[in-house]
């Protein structure tokens, strides 16, 4: 873990439950004025603006309202998450509490990552310690009607059950699989309730927001990614590890930062992300344009793009549901493309194919995990078209 | 907390991946029944809030290829050929998942949907193993279908080469060709809503995905009741029944074989549906012609067996009514029929403790079965063991049901093969003929005669309405239509999944000749009122069997038909594909319309059923003989195959 000198999450500084004492003070609803004014969107890759989400479940009709922690941490390349649950498991439980007071839950859910077993008895000792100094249960801090329990649920390994549908699903019991939308959980999530999804980071970061105000918070990062971000950075670098910085950060101060300026290039969002080539190395990992849920892979000078691009798509073979068309045979077709770029017997016309059916992939997969995965196939090929057709012929 | 939700929900309904999810009231502005503005490729339409958009595309004549989507099944929204173009919108939209909550302009062919739509019949043909001129569905295949609409004249990405998984035919039933699956999952929520017996879900994840049975086993270890509606739901030829076709024709060939085909009525009212006709339409006497062109020594008719288990299940029916009203012993009731094989398995596999309750009467198929091979081969001095007993039946459970290892009551297999109503069109083209010409010709003596009772067993509450008519005339010594108009007994009719009805029984007659070995009078029945039931598609006999074991309405029927298939036979998983509500209910128009025009519409009015009790069964209905050769046990299955 390493610091930096502002610190929202990561710093030793950071006070204990004093969002959720203003929480439980506040009316519900200015909750969620105060996150609305912070310009918080969900960590979690998508951007969804928090404020909004929250808004349309508290607005929902339901007997029952969830509160869902996303801890299935599966994007190749993102650790944040377990960084935050492991040393910051009180802000992150803190943030669940003070989204249920938002949008009137009674139960929250942490769906943790499979590969995460090891971190659920610590979790559960916090959770018991919470109990019992009333910061879960009946009546939390002493305030008449707020009531809110959490309960670990151990994901599988399922990559796709990071998916919001697709883990509420996972949830009831089913094979996790993404819903349909619209209707979205807001109005029909956990058993038809209303119930938000929010990734670890934002709901940690939430409970900062509600102590120090929405204005401070809007204070960093670019118009259209408010705040501080973690970056989980890995791959060629001299420092891979847990970075907090402001949205809008550029690629090559992160470099810098990191000790990986020879990058080849640079995969920015994990498997379902994009990756960028030195000429763009001077763009802004934000949402307005290189979105990310944390994951930075350093790519060295020594790397065989095609090679990494095949790493991806063999992922997303594995991992796809097996529910949609596109997603289930388009990585499928997507890899054997590979091979035959590899193998230097891809004609142009395929390749144009191919780059075809990836955006027919982007259009009409059933969930993001569909829709993004030919992304980095993708940006491979237009950035590095030279190595990628460059490739002697083999039998 | 949420561990007892999961246990709360028992119903084994398909996962919500696999639905819409219930929208949001609509806003009250818009009224109850809100309208909502939209156009479709600029064409403008209002349609009520929670329209999907492929409803309200087919609402104003605009057609949007789909494959997963059926009529009968929740929405998957998994195959996403369907997609559209939704202003303001980033990607496509599967129209036929998306409800329309606000006002939308819809583009159902622009060049990106054209595109991938495209790309996305390219996909499923990369995996899709065989040759369409080698397939069963060949020309009545959907995938086939969309790949020539949309231009598909090479596989861009491949196809595949070998076949990747073996051919599971180890049930009478059903065979799954897993490599021309496409993966749309209608199987899958055919089994597990239309049917709630959920013997089929995908495995596996990724390109690895599979349409498989419980721990991969084959279908024959499995809780499979063979109805063959995931069949009749399929869009390729991954499933179908299993064919005896080449066993049917190797007897026909055989001069030693004496070989006798009889013929449910739900094939005819449908089987001119694979010659092009629209459904709705019998050919009975152009199939009787047919097969006797097709080289059968005998065509019969079912429904002369269905009038015997009327007589059968109604004397049984009033034998247990007997001991409950009159001898006061314990006797299960209500009674239900058993001329379902799908609904009989079905039973034994999720409700072993209502055995008793199921009558002990064979079906018609398996009636007629021995009748032939004893009876008949008796009158006509024909060895038996050389008379061959095909069944065209509107079923593939109906395979499974004729080699249950109890079906040898007349010393040999009382039915050699069943046959669906595609397998027999196969045949009759293969032999040449065109059905709907051929000169219409009756069904062979001795069976000759055919009931109205006999035809209505083919829609769902037909054989109550046949059993009633039978039992009321014999309990009450008077005409039916003093209750019925024309005995057509309405208030069983008609397609609701679950239907109850009463009839008080306000007077008694003599005791009939036939029945007087049971009865010395019918005064236990005077004033009683008859409660019966019905429910078809195993899902809604689901809903009756657990209501009485709640002790509700249906606790106290006596007599409940239950039919596997939704529609009943007429809708069974050996009928022409495909089929849709529309469909069954042309196809019960049909099997109505035959009733009405029989001569002889009651099952004791038989003459041949009165005869076979004069010279063969001599001591009537549920006698010796008829135990003998007429009822059967059933076998308690439960839900583990071991």
């Amino acid at each position: 873990m390493t610091a930096t000198p502002l610190d929202i999450l990561l710093g030793s500084d950071v006070p204990a439950e004093a969002g959720l004492h203003k929480a439980a003070g506040l009316p519900a609803q200015k909750i969620i004025d105060e996150v609305r004014e912070s310009g918080l969107r969900g960590r979690g890759g998508a951007g969804f603006p928090t404020a909004t989400k929250w808004q349309l479940a508290r607005d929902a009709a339901g007997t029952m309202k969830f509160v869902v922690c996303n801890a299935d941490e599966g994007e190749p390349g993102t650790f944040k998450d377990r960084v935050l649950l492991t040393d910051r498991a009180d802000l992150v439980f803190e943030g669940m509490t003070l989204a249920a007071r938002a949008i009137g839950a009674s139960h929250g859910i942490v769906y943790l990552r499979g590969e995460y077993r090891y971190l659920r008895p610590h979790l559960e000792s916090v959770l018991v310690r919470r109990r019992a100094e009333g910061l879960l249960g009946a009546t939390i801090l002493g305030v008449a009607g707020f009531d809110f329990d959490i309960e670990i649920h151990m994901g599988a390994g399922a990559y796709v059950c990071g998916e919001e549908t697709a883990l509420i699903e996972s949830l009831e019991g089913h094979r996790g699989e993404p819903r349909n939308r619209p209707p979205f959980p807001v109005n029909t999530g956990f058993f038809d309730q209303p119930t938000i999804v929010n990734n670890v980071e934002t709901l940690a970061l939430a409970a900062r927001i509600v102590d120090r105000g929405g204005a401070w918070f809007a204070r960093f990062g670019t118009p259209g990614s408010r705040g501080y971000k973690l970056f989980s950075v890995s791959g060629d670098c001299q420092r891979p590890g847990v970075y907090e910085l402001p949205m809008g950060t550029k690629v090559l101060e992160l470099l810098e930062l990191v000790g990986g300026e020879d990058a080849k290039a640079v995969q920015v969002g994990g498997a379902s992300g994009r990756c960028v080539g030195r000429a763009e190395f001077d763009r802004s990992l934000c949402f307005e344009d290189l979105a990310t849920g944390g994951a930075v892979m350093v790519i060295g000078p020594g790397r065989d793009m095609l090679q990494v691009a095949r790493n991806f798509l063999e992922f997303f073979v594995e991992e796809s549901c097996g529910q949609c068309t596109p997603c289930r045979s388009g990585n499928v077709a997507l890899l054997e493309g590979v091979e035959l770029l590899q193998a230097g017997r891809c004609s142009m016309a395929h390749l144009h194919e191919l780059k075809a059916l990836g955006d027919t992939m982007r259009l009409t997969a059933k969930c993001g995990l569909g829709q993004s995965s030919p992304q980095a196939f993708l940006s491979i090929i237009e950035q590095f078209a030279d190595e990628v057709l460059g490739q002697q012929p083999r039998a | 907390m949420t561990t007892e939700m999961r246990r709360t929900q028992t119903i084994p309904r398909a996962p919500t991946s696999m639905q819409i999810n219930p929208i949001p009231q609509a806003p009250s502005e818009l009224g109850e029944h809100g309208q909502i503005e939209i156009t479709i490729d600029g064409q403008a339409a209002q349609v009520p809030y929670g329209t999907t958009i492929l409803e309200a595309a087919r609402s104003i004549g605009i057609r949007i290829p789909t494959l997963c989507h059926h009529p009968d099944l929740c929405v998957a929204g998994v195959c996403r050929i369907c997609v559209v173009e939704v202003a303001g919108q980033r990607n496509l939209q599967a129209s036929c998942a998306y409800p329309i909550t606000a006002p939308l302009q819809i583009q159902t062919h622009t060049r990106a949907v054209r595109t991938a739509r495209r790309h996305i019949l390219d996909l499923m043909l990369t995996n899709h193993y065989g040759d369409c001129y080698a397939c069963w569905r060949n020309r009545n295949c959907e995938l086939q279908t969309l790949a020539e609409e949309y231009g598909v004249d090479w596989f861009r990405f491949g196809h595949v080469k070998q076949p990747i998984y073996p051919i599971d035919a180890s049930s009478h039933a059903v065979v799954r060709d897993m490599n021309k699956c496409i993966l749309c999952r209608r199987c899958v929520r055919t089994c597990i809503d239309l049917q709630e017996v959920g013997a089929l879900e995908a495995i596996r994840r990724g390109a690895d995905t599979v349409i498989s049975t419980f721990a991969d086993k084959p279908l024959s270890e499995v809780v499979c009741i063979g109805c063959g509606q995931c069949i009749n739901r399929c869009p390729t030829g991954a499933l179908q029944a299993n064919d005896p076709t080449d066993e049917v024709w190797h007897a026909i060939d055989d001069p030693n074989k004496h070989v006798v085909l009889q013929t449910a009525p739900s094939p005819r009212a449908a089987i001119g549906e694979c010659f092009g006709q629209a459904p709705g339409k019998a050919l009975t006497g152009e199939l009787n012609t047919a097969l006797h062109f097709c080289g059968f020594d005998r065509v019969f008719d079912t429904n002369f067996a269905a009038d015997l288990t009327i007589l059968e299940e109604a004397t049984e029916l009033l034998i247990r009514l007997r001991k409950a009203l009159a001898d006061h012993v314990p006797v299960s009731l209500p009674q239900f029929t058993s001329c379902s094989p799908g609904w009989v398995k079905y039973l034994e596999h999720f409700y072993p403790e209502m055995i008793p309750n199921l009558s002990s009467a064979k079906s018609p198929q398996q009636m007629f079965g021995t009748v032939i091979k004893t009876y008949y081969a008796k009158v006509h001095g024909i060895d038996p063991s050389q008379v061959v007993t095909v069944a065209l039946m509107p079923c593939s459970a109906k395979k499974f049901e004729c080699n249950r290892p109890e079906m040898h009551d007349s010393g040999h297999k009382d039915v050699d093969y069943g046959l669906t109503t595609r397998e027999m069109a196969a045949m009759i083209k293969e032999a040449g003929i065109d059905l709907p010409a051929m000169k219409p010709s009756g069904f062979d003596d001795p069976f000759g005669t055919a009931t109205g009772s006999g035809v209505v067993f083919g829609a769902t509450g037909g054989v109550m309405e046949a059993a009633l008519r039978t039992a009321i005339e014999l309990v009450t010594g008077d005409k039916v239509e003093r209750l019925f108009q024309h005995a057509n007994i309405t208030p069983v009719r008609g397609m609701a999944g679950v239907r109850y009805a009463e009839v008080t029984i306000d007077k008694v007659g003599p005791v009939p000749d036939l029945l007087k070995k049971h009865f010395t009078s019918f005064d236990f029945l005077l004033g009683q009122t008859l409660k019966v039931g019905i429910a078809h598609g195993t899902a809604n006999a689901k809903k009756v069997l657990e209501d009485i074991k709640a002790g509700g309405k249906f606790a106290s029927c006596h007599f409940i038909e239950f039919m596997a298939c939704p529609g009943g036979c007429l809708g069974g998983g050996g009928q022409p594909i495909p089929t849709s509500p529309e469909i069954r209910a042309a196809r019960a128009k049909a099997i109505y319309a035959e009733d009405r025009g029989a001569a002889v519409r009651k099952s004791h009015e038989n003459p041949d059923v009165l005869k076979i009790y004069r010279e063969f069964l001599t001591d009537g209905p549920c006698g010796e003989q008829a135990h003998h050769l007429l009822h059967t046990h059933y076998t308690p299955r439960g839900k583990f195959i071991v």
